[in-house]
């Protein structure tokens, strides 16, 4: 069985592909740097990540596949989920053999699957851009902590650029412990040295800006005011509103 | 300006007195950001919170105030009931509005009003919310406004300029029994703003053929709403109204909502011991048959079948009282028809057809697009071992197979009302 050994960029899983064609042999199993290679390996290849071969394999790829599909392989690498990569190589190589585009071929195993992922990282962007809770710190940034469980941050950039436009905001990922911060102009991705205190997820009260205890009291009582008693269903509160996303969130946990 | 415990009691009373209008929607609209300016409406709104009750909370829906002048029975405000009544200002409502948006609490507003002095004094004073968010705020997040029935055209025109959607509630579905239970409106009250509305969008589509910066009307549409099982209509006569709706332009939705004993001391109202919330259900899935799978409300409801099935849904219903349409070739069927396979909704339907240019399309691969293959299976081909349709055994059976089982449940079925009226 043969492995390639990579450093588990997406940069690096495209070179993959490229040594895999040149050298056309196409591996098994893709490991990390550090991980244990599996019992039965034969020939392990270690891959180096270059640039430029990775943006011959993607510009290769946005030839044979439409923008949107391009979209999903990046919303599947964003899931990190454990052998997404394969799953990505195994859809690249076909998308490269196959004489017309795989695209719709939801026949194929691994192009529903590719499929089902994006569309599982689509929904955890859309929460994201649900959930997502600010608070408004005394000097006037807006904060909002989230942990998303797949690594969808990153796709919410256009909502929260552009509802936001005109006040300064961070939106921190506690769980990756990377967020973006934009000041009024571009949102740029910044990893905080001191972000200890922050990872309890909530302002303490000498940082908050002075209203803002109030507007979290007034919002939860105010979903408080809108239920229909005679018709209460918390399975279905649930269902659409996970309870992971409730501890950031003043209406359920203030 | 200040905001306090006395605005924060405000907002209290004026929620609960605005949570029976169940519309939330935030979609349809194209009002991007432009620099400088805060919010944006562009691309499909989402829910921001879901409340106890599992309802959707995605605009701010407040009333202005819940004092009325009107007294109609099925409403919670009527001016004879004793509720707490309360009066947002202008400038408290546009603060609550804009610092829970700035917050991502909210897609926008949903404002609404109890009819103070007259139709038109009410429309001026929402109208200067509207206005100001969006002149003087700079607000380019969503709004949907109520018109207030027997509004002047004129003012239904300006919302038009500042709200993404207009909404006039019909809320009881014929004319008589609108009579009966709010016998200071009419039907006309309703439909008269209604139209005003549509002709504003009209008007603006064509002015924006020939003047491409001409200002947008209600970029959303209107969209209207219906209490279900307040009065003795049939499901029939809804889906007959409704699809009727739905032929006008820029009619985007129409709601239906349960209807909550919120006056059970009305006589004129039925004694209900729950919201009819499964025939409620019902009606939402005959309505996304009307809108996205084809279907006409006469195959959904006819003089035979004046009601909608609680057991089992619409879609199915058709099915087996059509069984000569089945079974439909997967592989080789009109997007139109799969779409009428129970178990088969819109995107399993485009999947199939897609997948079909690659290959046949074996139900293996159906079931891990998401078709519902229990349901689906009897009314299906596609080309392999046959199988028993819906043909081969009668629909009573498949019906059997797919119904809930009604072993224990003790007494009769409470969840459709049993209509108290007399003629």
């Amino acid at each position: 069985m043969l492995v390639f050994r990579y450093d588990k960029s997406f940069e690096g899983l495209l070179t993959c592909l490229f040594d895999a064609y040149s050298r056309r042999a196409f591996p098994e199993r893709l490991i990390s740097m550090d991980e244990p290679p599996p019992l039965f390996a034969g020939e392990i290849h270690g891959v180096v990540a270059e640039r430029a071969k990775a943006e011959r394999v993607w510009a290769g790829l946005e030839r044979r596949l439409t923008r949107p599909v391009c979209g999903m392989l990046m919303h599947v690498w964003l899931s990190e989920l454990p052998q997404s990569d394969e799953l990505l190589m195994r859809y690249m190589r076909k998308a490269f053999d196959a004489q017309a585009s795989i695209a719709t071929m939801f026949t194929d195993p691994d192009v529903l699957e590719v499929k089902k992922i994006a569309a599982k990282v689509s929904k955890e962007r859309e929460r994201l851009t649900q959930f997502a809770r600010f608070q408004k710190a005394a000097d006037g940034l807006f904060f909002a902590p989230v942990s998303p469980v797949y690594n969808a941050l990153p796709l919410t950039l256009d909502y929260f650029t552009s509802r936001f436009a005109d006040q300064q905001w961070l939106i921190y990922d506690l769980k990756r412990r990377y967020g973006y911060y934009y000041d009024l102009a571009t949102a740029a991705e910044v990893t905080l040295d001191d972000d200890e205190r922050l990872l309890s997820g909530k302002l303490n009260d000498a940082l908050m800006a002075q209203d803002e205890k109030l507007f979290q009291t007034m919002w939860r009582e105010y979903t408080v005011s809108l239920t229909i008693r005679e018709r209460l269903n918390p399975a279905l509160q649930r269902q659409h509103m996970p309870r992971r996303f409730w501890k950031y969130m003043p209406e359920k946990n203030l | 300006m200040e905001m306090n415990e006395h605005v924060q009691d405000k907002l209290k009373i004026l929620a609960e007195s605005a949570k029976y209008d169940v519309s939330c929607t935030s979609s349809g609209t194209t009002r991007k950001n432009k620099p400088g300016t805060m919010g944006s409406a562009e691309g499909w709104g989402v829910c921001h919170s879901f409340t106890e009750d599992g309802r959707c909370i995605s605009l701010l829906k407040i009333m202005l105030t819940n004092n009325c002048i009107y007294d109609c029975a099925y409403c919670i405000n009527r001016r004879t009931n004793d509720i707490r009544r309360a009066t947002l200002s202008v400038e408290e409502l546009v603060e609550l509005t804009i610092e829970f948006y700035r917050r991502n609490y909210i897609e926008g507003l949903f404002l609404s009003s109890g009819v103070i002095n007259s139709p038109d004094y009410t429309m001026e004073r929402m109208l200067r919310v509207v206005k100001e968010l969006r002149t003087t705020m700079r607000y380019n997040g969503y709004i949907h406004m109520k018109s207030i029935p027997g509004a002047s055209r004129e003012l239904v025109e300006q919302a038009g300029l500042y709200a993404d959607r207009l909404s006039v509630n019909i809320e009881i579905p014929t004319e008589q029994n609108l009579r009966m239970l709010a016998p200071e409106k009419n039907h006309q009250s309703i439909f008269k703003p209604m139209y005003y509305i549509q002709q504003g969008i009209l008007g603006s589509s064509d002015e924006r053929q020939r003047f491409r910066h001409a200002p947008r009307f209600a970029p959303a549409g209107q969209s209207t709403q219906m209490i279900v099982g307040a009065t003795n209509e049939s499901d029939s006569d809804i889906l007959r109204l409704s699809s009727a709706l739905y032929l006008r332009p820029g009619m985007k939705r129409v709601y239906y909502s349960g209807y909550i004993p919120v006056n059970a001391y009305d006589t004129r109202l039925p004694a209900l011991k729950q919201a009819p919330l499964v025939r409620e259900n019902r009606l939402y899935q005959a309505d996304w048959l009307m809108r996205f799978y084809g279907f006409k409300a006469g195959e959904i409801v006819d003089e035979a079948f004046p009601n909608l099935d609680l057991d089992i849904d619409p879609k199915l219903a058709w099915a087996l009282r059509h069984p000569e349409a089945f079974p439909v070739d997967i592989n080789r069927a009109d997007h139109s028809l799969i779409l009428r396979v129970p178990g088969i909704g819109v995107k399993s339907a485009a999947l199939i057809i897609a997948s079909r240019r690659h290959g046949r399309v074996t139900s293996s691969a159906l079931a891990r697009m998401g078709v519902v293959m229990k349901k689906a299976r009897y009314f299906i081909t596609c080309g392999e071992l046959a199988t028993l349709t819906v043909n081969e055994l009668h629909p009573d059976q498949v019906r059997l197979a797919l119904a809930p089982k009604k072993g224990r449940r003790d007494g009769p079925d409470t969840r459709q009302l049993s209509i108290p009226f007399t003629d």
